[in-house]
């Protein structure tokens, strides 16, 4: 079998959740967020669910040769995550680039109905998910600059939830349009770039952008105006001759200018008329980010910890496919089933995103982080010795979606007490894009590994592997200065 | 922004407009999709008959021609293929039989995931087993003496637009109902020397007459090989490369082929390699074959070609085995060949 991770950049939509009554602790901007996401996820979801049928019947190809298109994508994926996250933040409107993004995968949709040879398909495919990479950072970005701190984990919680929430709801309506037109192909694709414009309106319309005058969208808490402005660190006016030392001076203000600003965020409680400012404030003469100064981002020590535990793990977690193909030669899955596995972690991190992300705002995000990677070690330990019951499949796919409930939301929920708010989207594609890469090489690694010693072997070097990178990472992440 | 109102309303607007589209390209494929099992003018005449697959003389193919038997499995006279087909009333996605052997694989959208099966036939075409396959039907194909069957299918293997797919190939053994779930359990030799690796696919069997010799394609590292197997000893072993889909002439001296004109491209070129000299012909088709090629005697391949300006339909050609001659038209609307 070829195995190739899929990229999953911290924030791309990976698996599970249900919205729950969010009550007023999630600001309107991260319901519709997470709605552009349902509906994205819908439509990308329905052309996944029949692409290979309809490359065999329809196209006649063997779409064997996506393999290595697959392979070379993760790279350049998470470069386009890095990419995405700094052009967010260096023109000050993480809604056009998301949108940009969002959009840049809808106009894929209809141009699969063009494309009828192979190497035109793959850059489709490769340019729908370029829009994917583009858009993950600004959109996170625009999360968790919307949402006080001590919310951070409920709402990415509540954005995965309705993410995934799409990624399910995708194979069902393909499947209706097939029974409603057998062989309706380009009826799949028509609906589907139909539901990624609606996606995409839903964005332009109701999420805040840099325009003056309202952010009374759907505002539930009416922000305080005048509410006083923040001196957001490094957005000094004043070019400084030393730009290393602007970063310096960064790396101190992210202990007290970060914490002052959001201990006035959180007075202000407005989380959306807060982000109206943090954009808006662009207009006031402050100069552009430069590279520089996002790379200067690497100098906060907590940032670097992050993003330096989060590739850590990154390269002891064993990617989906290859867990998926573990269990099914573990516990003798039948073969019909073996489709249905994905969608069993997806089922309980889709319960699990909204509660566990809450969870981790009160018990500390470091803790339930570590924790979600404790349960899949402990579905490795599973694996590999746990007898084949009825119950083995349903232990490991709830350990799996348990550990994406505890850390996909989570991770980039830490973020919002380290990297200042004019680089927040940059932030979080720096510790996105590590974990992904990170993540990528495990998945060659592993595959090496079984090539040399077998399945097995390959598995539980990867669970020491896991626990010491957890003890490591433990002991990095602790919480000193209220990292929570 | 503008105020919310007007916002709402542009929403209800666009998402009016969008419904209706969407309904648009439903009810359009829909309409189309009826229009596929009504018999077009022009269109071969097909009748409901008895077929068996123990009838000689004759070609069994899965039809593709528009009308009430699309899919179906139907036969004509080997003599005079443009004569009227015999369907019956089983649909395939892939088909293929031998000595009274048939198999059919199946493949239907579900809520939750395709379901795909394999049939496994008697003469009468009547189901002796069904086998829930992993994914996507691509190749089947049955022994000389009817005793194994062999099917191929693509296994997607993540959600989240992974563009990524991997083949699994299954052996039955009819006598014993022995399944062999996946070829990757062999052992391989590569190039004289054992070979491990994850990355293993095999697909496109093709079997000789001895009941344990086989043929298949090995993908591994990017590359493919030509291997050949034994089905007792559990093993294969690797011949030459960049060659897909073979297919064993049925005096089992030749293997009709597949093989990439560039390599990341879904270009083929048909060939016959001569399995004693290694000598490769190239076929006079000029198209880009992507089928297994099956022998109708020991001069002739045929294969499936899309139809011209049709999107989802094929028909089949034949041309001559060592180079010569030119493609000739042998069934319209129409895949998966097995003389019976």
């Amino acid at each position: 079998m070829y195995l190739t991770d899929r990229s999953t950049p911290a924030g791309a939509d990976t698996e599970p959740g249900r919205r729950r009554g969010p009550g007023s602790k999630v600001a309107p901007v991260v319901l519709v967020l997470g709605a552009v996401s349902l509906i994205t996820d819908i439509s990308s979801e329905m052309v996944t669910a029949v692409l290979p049928l309809y490359l065999v019947t329809t196209l006649g190809f063997s779409p064997l040769g996506f393999g290595a298109l697959d392979g070379v994508y993760n790279g350049v994926s998470a470069l386009v995550q890095l990419t995405g996250g700094h052009l967010a933040d260096r023109v000050r409107n993480h809604k056009l680039i998301a949108g940009l993004g969002y959009g840049l995968s809808a106009l894929c949709k209809p141009l699969l109905l063009l494309v009828s040879s192979f190497g035109a398909l793959g850059s489709v495919l490769a340019l729908e998910r370029t829009g994917k990479g583009l858009r993950t950072a600004p959109r996170d970005a625009m999360i968790s600059l919307s949402t006080p701190p001590e919310n951070q984990g409920r709402a990415f919680g509540v954005h995965r939830a309705m993410d995934t929430t799409g990624a399910m709801l995708g194979p069902l309506a393909a499947f209706f349009i097939l029974r409603a037109a057998a062989d309706g192909y380009d009826a799949v694709f028509g609906v589907s770039a139909c539901v990624a414009a609606l996606g995409v309106l839903v964005l332009v319309l109701f999420v805040p952008g840099r325009r003056q005058g309202g952010t009374q969208t759907l505002s539930i808490s009416g922000g305080r105006q005048g509410a006083p402005t923040l001196s957001v660190p490094g957005g000094r006016q004043g070019v400084r001759p030393d730009e290393a030392d602007a970063a310096d001076a960064d790396a101190q203000p992210d202990e007290a200018g970060v914490t002052d600003a959001d201990a006035q965020r959180d007075e202000a409680g407005a989380a959306d008329a807060d982000e109206q400012r943090d954009e808006t404030g662009a207009a006031d003469g402050k100069r552009p980010i430069r590279v520089r100064e996002a790379l200067a981002l690497l100098r906060l020590p907590r940032l670097r910890a992050l993003a330096c535990c989060a590739a850590l793990l990154g390269l002891t977690t064993v990617s989906d496919a290859f867990v998926y193909l573990l269990l099914q030669r573990r516990a003798g899955i039948g073969e019909q089933w073996f489709t249905l596995l994905p969608l069993g972690t997806a089922v309980v991190f889709l319960v699990l995103a909204v509660p566990v992300g809450a969870l981790a705002d009160r018990v500390g995000r470091r803790t339930v982080f570590l924790t979600g990677h404790a349960g899949l070690l402990a579905g490795y330990a599973l694996l590999l010795w746990a007898p084949a019951t009825e119950a083995l499949p349903f232990l490991v796919l709830a350990l799996h979606g348990t550990f994406y409930a505890a850390t996909d939301g989570v991770l980039p929920a830490t973020l919002a007490d380290i990297v200042p708010r004019h680089l927040r989207a940059t932030g979080l594609a720096i510790v996105g894009t590590s974990q992904a890469l990170a993540r990528f090489c495990c998945s060659l690694a592993f595959g090496a590994a079984w090539t040399v010693w077998g399945d097995g072997p390959a598995l539980a070097g990867s669970a020491v592997g896991l626990l010491c990178c957890a003890i490591v990472a433990g002991m990095v992440l602790r919480p000193d200065g209220g990292t929570r | 922004m503008t105020p919310l109102r007007r916002r709402l309303l542009i929403l209800a607007l666009a998402v009016l407009l969008l419904a209706g589209v969407g309904t648009g390209v439903v009810l359009h494929a829909a309409s189309r999709a009826d229009r596929a099992n009504q018999p077009q003018p022009g269109g071969p005449t097909v009748s409901t008959g008895k077929l068996t697959l123990d009838q000689k003389g004759r070609l069994a193919f899965v039809n593709a021609a528009a009308g009430p038997h699309r899919t179906a499995v139907a036969s004509v006279p080997s003599t005079d293929p443009r004569s009227g087909r015999i369907a019956s009333d089983l649909k395939c996605a892939r088909f293929y039989a031998a000595a009274g052997t048939g198999v059919c694989l199946q493949s239907n959208p579900g809520v939750l995931k395709q379901s795909n099966r394999a049939l496994l036939l008697d003469a009468g075409l009547r189901t002796r087993r069904t086998f829930p396959l992993a994914g996507t039907p691509s190749r089947a194909r049955v022994s000389p003496s009817g005793r194994f069957v062999a099917w191929t299918v693509f296994v997607s293997g993540e959600s989240y637009s992974s563009a990524f797919f991997s083949t699994r190939t299954s052996v039955l053994d009819t006598r014993t109902m022995k399944l062999t779930p996946s070829l990757e359990t062999f052992s391989v030799v590569k190039d004289g020397k054992p070979y491990h690796a994850s990355d293993i696919n095999f697909w496109g069997v093709t079997f000789a007459s001895d009941d344990d010799t086989f043929y298949a394609t090995l993908n591994t590292a990017s590359k493919t090989y030509l291997v050949r197997g034994s089905l007792s000893r559990r093993t294969v072993t690797t011949l030459v490369q960049n060659v897909e889909c073979p297919s064993l002439s049925p005096d089992g001296t030749r293997v009709a082929f597949k093989k990439r004109v560039l390599s990341r491209t879904d270009l083929w070129h048909e060939y016959v390699l001569d399995l004693r000299t290694l000598e490769e012909t190239a076929l006079a088709e000029r198209h880009s074959v992507d089928d297994q090629a099956t022998w109708l005697d020991n001069h002739t391949v045929a294969y499936a070609l899309p139809t011209d300006g049709k999107v989802g339909s094929s028909d089949l050609w034949s041309v001559p085995a060592d180079g010569t001659g030119t493609p000739r038209p042998l069934i319209a609307g129409a895949s998966s060949p097995a003389p019976l």
